[in-house]
């Protein structure tokens, strides 16, 4: 069984190059809101008996002089109020004054200082930079034997190419989700963003490893044909493999609750595009590198 | 021959595979055991039953960092200072009730942290106030112009411009030198009042500070707020003092008490916290329980639909797998939390992987017309580098991910990466021997199941 993929590369680079666009002005216009764990502030959950209107909670906790307050009303009957950092007295102020409106149960209280979220922004930028090293240190090392008819080099750019975009759309589409609603980025999703590099990479690499096997195996077909048959054979395993991997991810994000869901959100979006930029981005762009070579 | 040493391995594989279910899950085995017991009679032991570590998000608690104010302490002496802010914020904490609590004393770029997590507390709020009102107790005397202070805060009274300066400076004289605090009641107005006693040390800077202030007030401070302001009459040996001030009897014995449990030596402020109610905390757990189920089910269903007999046995192994993590959790221990979950689910995902490199090579070598010995060979031979590829770079990214130190992403790697490692052993020799088994016989011959 062989598939001809290439054939149609040109709709695949239009349809990568819009997500990648769109995703680059999600980032750039909407922007990202760091979550409480980056800035410092608090975040409330609570349940009421019967949920009054968010204006109506807005009026109560005015006197408080808590600037600027979100609330976002959750489930049935709960709500999530974020809002800048504020001590035990404070919390507990709050916690009474809503317990007037209906019987309130409190399910989870964070308050984080400035300081720490500092600190936390420091070394998750650090972790970032490490884990960025290492992958590259990764490719090289992978990819040093490939000689015909691209170099290891080639391969590893074309990598990272690949990886920017597995990184760069979960994050536009996260921009958007947080003008949408209201959803924070927070250590939960940069280890989400993380994670999907460690796991895509691994794609990628087992694509390329096939096109190197097959090169040195008949090394006077056409490359076209090579990356082709390529594909094919690993066609089944990466689908095989990203569907198991979604398959649990959707159970979470259905059924795990609020903290998880936008962690397993972002994995899922990310395991959706690293899969399909293995298969469909990568090697069309080995050839176009190669014809690139060829021309000059 | 061959096949003697893979029914040996196989053998190996199902008591690991029995010990690991039922260390994971004993319930059922001591059920029985509880049976045959009764019927003969016996007196057989129960299967050994540890219980899982589950964090503070799944069973309700309260995690807090504070931070220790060393201005006005010299370097040599945070250790210790740090130390015994520790135990008696330990004592504090016990004397409520919780099981377990953990303080750790935490030192982050020149700053002093201490990390409290007290698991399954009912009451966070009424804990958390009761370390905050732990109260930093200190003796004051006049500042050098304490005249000219007092008037110009009489000046900024009457303007109401400008701040009101605190006419007293501290001394070396804090709650660190307290031996014990008890109520008592002054002798002519009947007012509850505390009596102070102090050890060796603090007696000798006590005896010193009234001996340099006779005829001069000397303030006590709680919290940073000025109680009373007695005026010394004479020198005072011995460490006793009083505490008068316009106290309640309740509000008395509180202070004593607190100040018995120990002063805070430096005073400590809260600088973020995280709550999870005991509701949420059941209601996470459960959620992720029944994803995890689900999405196990899910995959058993893909691989053996998909895969048809290697599917079959790759689910097997999948299910031994989950057993040898769960076993693995409680003897390690891993403390469980809501990430950690999520990354044992993840990992559950990833598992699968090894099998499917493996059966893809394996159909592909079946189809170039080897038979089923040397497919199973090939397949394997030729899916390693990319199986171990693929769980080393997750591995890193999770070994990295680990230095964060933040408890979400800690729990997260982890899992994961534990997962990583049990997840390859499965593939590669569980569900290969599995597979062996099968070498000549008849349903060999039957394509469509492989």
């Amino acid at each position: 069984m062989q598939i001809n993929f290439l054939k149609y590369k040109i709709i695949y680079f239009v349809f990568f190059g819009i997500l990648l666009l769109g995703s680059i002005f999600s980032i750039f216009y909407f922007g990202l809101k760091p979550g409480i764990d980056f800035t410092g502030g608090s975040i409330l959950e609570i349940n009421f008996e019967t949920r009054p209107e968010n204006q109506v909670i807005q009026e109560k906790l005015k006197d408080l002089n808590l600037g600027d307050i979100t609330i976002q009303p959750t489930e049935e009957n709960g709500v999530i109020i974020r809002m800048k950092e504020i001590n035990e007295d404070v919390h507990q102020q709050i916690i009474s004054k809503l317990g007037e409106l209906s019987k309130v149960n409190e399910k989870r209280f964070e308050s984080t200082g400035p300081v720490i979220g500092k600190e936390l922004k420091q070394k998750t930028i650090i972790l970032i930079i490490i884990s960025l090293a290492a992958l590259l240190i990764y490719i090289a090392i992978s990819f040093r034997k490939a000689s015909w008819p691209l170099s290891g080099f080639q391969y590893g750019v074309i990598s990272i190419i690949t990886l920017t975009f597995d990184v760069l759309i979960p994050i536009g589409i996260f921009c958007l989700l947080g003008r949408l609603y209201n959803v924070q980025f927070s250590i939960p999703i940069v280890t989400a963003l993380l994670t999907i590099l460690g796991y895509t990479i691994n794609d990628k690499v087992i694509v390329f490893d096939r096109v190197r096997e097959n090169v040195s195996r008949k090394r006077q077909e056409d490359f076209e044909q090579i990356l082709n048959q390529s594909l094919s054979q690993t066609f089944t395993r990466s689908l095989s493999t990203g569907i198991c991997t979604l398959l649990v991810l959707f159970a979470i994000f259905f059924l795990g609750g609020e903290t998880l869901k936008y962690f397993s959100l972002t994995l899922i979006i990310g395991i959706i595009v690293g899969t399909l930029t293995s298969l469909f981005l990568a090697p069309p762009l080995l050839l176009a590198w190669l014809k690139l070579k060829k021309r000059r | 021959m061959l096949k003697k040493k893979i029914y040996i391995t196989i053998i190996f594989i199902f008591l690991l595979a029995f010990f690991a279910g039922n260390l994971s899950y004993p319930k059922y085995l001591n059920q029985g055991i509880d049976f045959f017991n009764s019927k003969f009679s016996l007196k057989l032991p129960h299967f050994w039953d540890v219980p899982f570590k589950l964090g503070l998000d799944l069973q309700g608690g309260t995690h807090l960092v504070y931070e220790a104010d060393f201005s006005g302490v010299e370097e040599k002496d945070y250790n210790s200072l740090i130390q015994g802010l520790r135990d008696v914020i330990e004592r504090r904490i016990n004397i409520f009730g919780v099981r377990e609590p953990l303080v750790q004393t935490q030192e982050a770029s020149g700053h002093y942290r201490l990390v409290v997590e007290m698991a399954g507390i009912k009451d966070p709020a009424q804990a958390i106030k009761m370390i905050g009102e732990t109260p930093y107790l200190e003796f004051k005397e006049e500042e050098e112009d304490y005249q000219a202070i007092l008037e110009r805060n009489q000046k900024v009274a009457e303007t109401k411009e400008g701040q009101i300066e605190d006419p007293f400076k501290s001394t070396l004289l804090t709650g660190k030198y307290l031996e014990k605090a008890e109520v008592g009641f002054d002798q002519t107005t009947y007012k509850p009042l505390i009596l102070l006693q102090f050890n060796e040390e603090g007696s000798k800077i006590f005896e010193e500070l009234t001996a340099r202030n006779v005829g001069k007030p000397l303030a006590i401070y709680i919290d940073g707020v000025p109680i009373s302001a007695p005026t010394v009459q004479e020198t005072i040996s011995g460490g006793k003092a009083q505490i008068t001030g316009s106290f309640t009897t309740k509000e008395a014995q509180d202070l004593a008490r607190n100040l018995n449990a120990g002063a805070l030596p430096v005073p400590i402020t809260l600088i973020s916290q995280q709550t999870v109610g005991p509701t949420l905390g059941k209601i996470s757990l459960d959620e992720s329980l029944k994803a995890g189920a689900l999405g196990f089910l899910a995959i058993l269903c893909y691989m053996i639909i998909f895969y048809r007999i290697p599917g079959f046995f790759a689910s097997i192994s999948l299910i031994i797998y989950v057993t040898l993590l769960l076993s693995l959790f409680k003897l390690i221990p891993v403390t469980l939390t809501l990430a950690g979950i999520a990354g044992f689910l993840l990992s559950m995902g990833m598992a699968v992987d090894a099998n499917i490199l493996i059966f893809s090579r394996f159909r592909e070598e079946l189809k170039s017309g080897k038979d089923h010995f040397a497919a199973l060979e090939a397949g394997l031979r030729r899916a390693w580098p990319a199986i171990r590829d693929g769980n080393l770079t997750t591995i890193l990214v999770g070994l990295i991910l680990f230095g964060l130190g933040s408890s979400f992403v800690k729990g997260f790697a982890f899992t994961l990466v534990i997962g990583n490692l049990i997840g390859m052993f499965t593939a590669i020799i569980i569900t290969n021997n599995f597979l062996k088994i099968f070498i000549k016989t008849k349903l060999e011959n039957i394509k469509w199941l492989w």
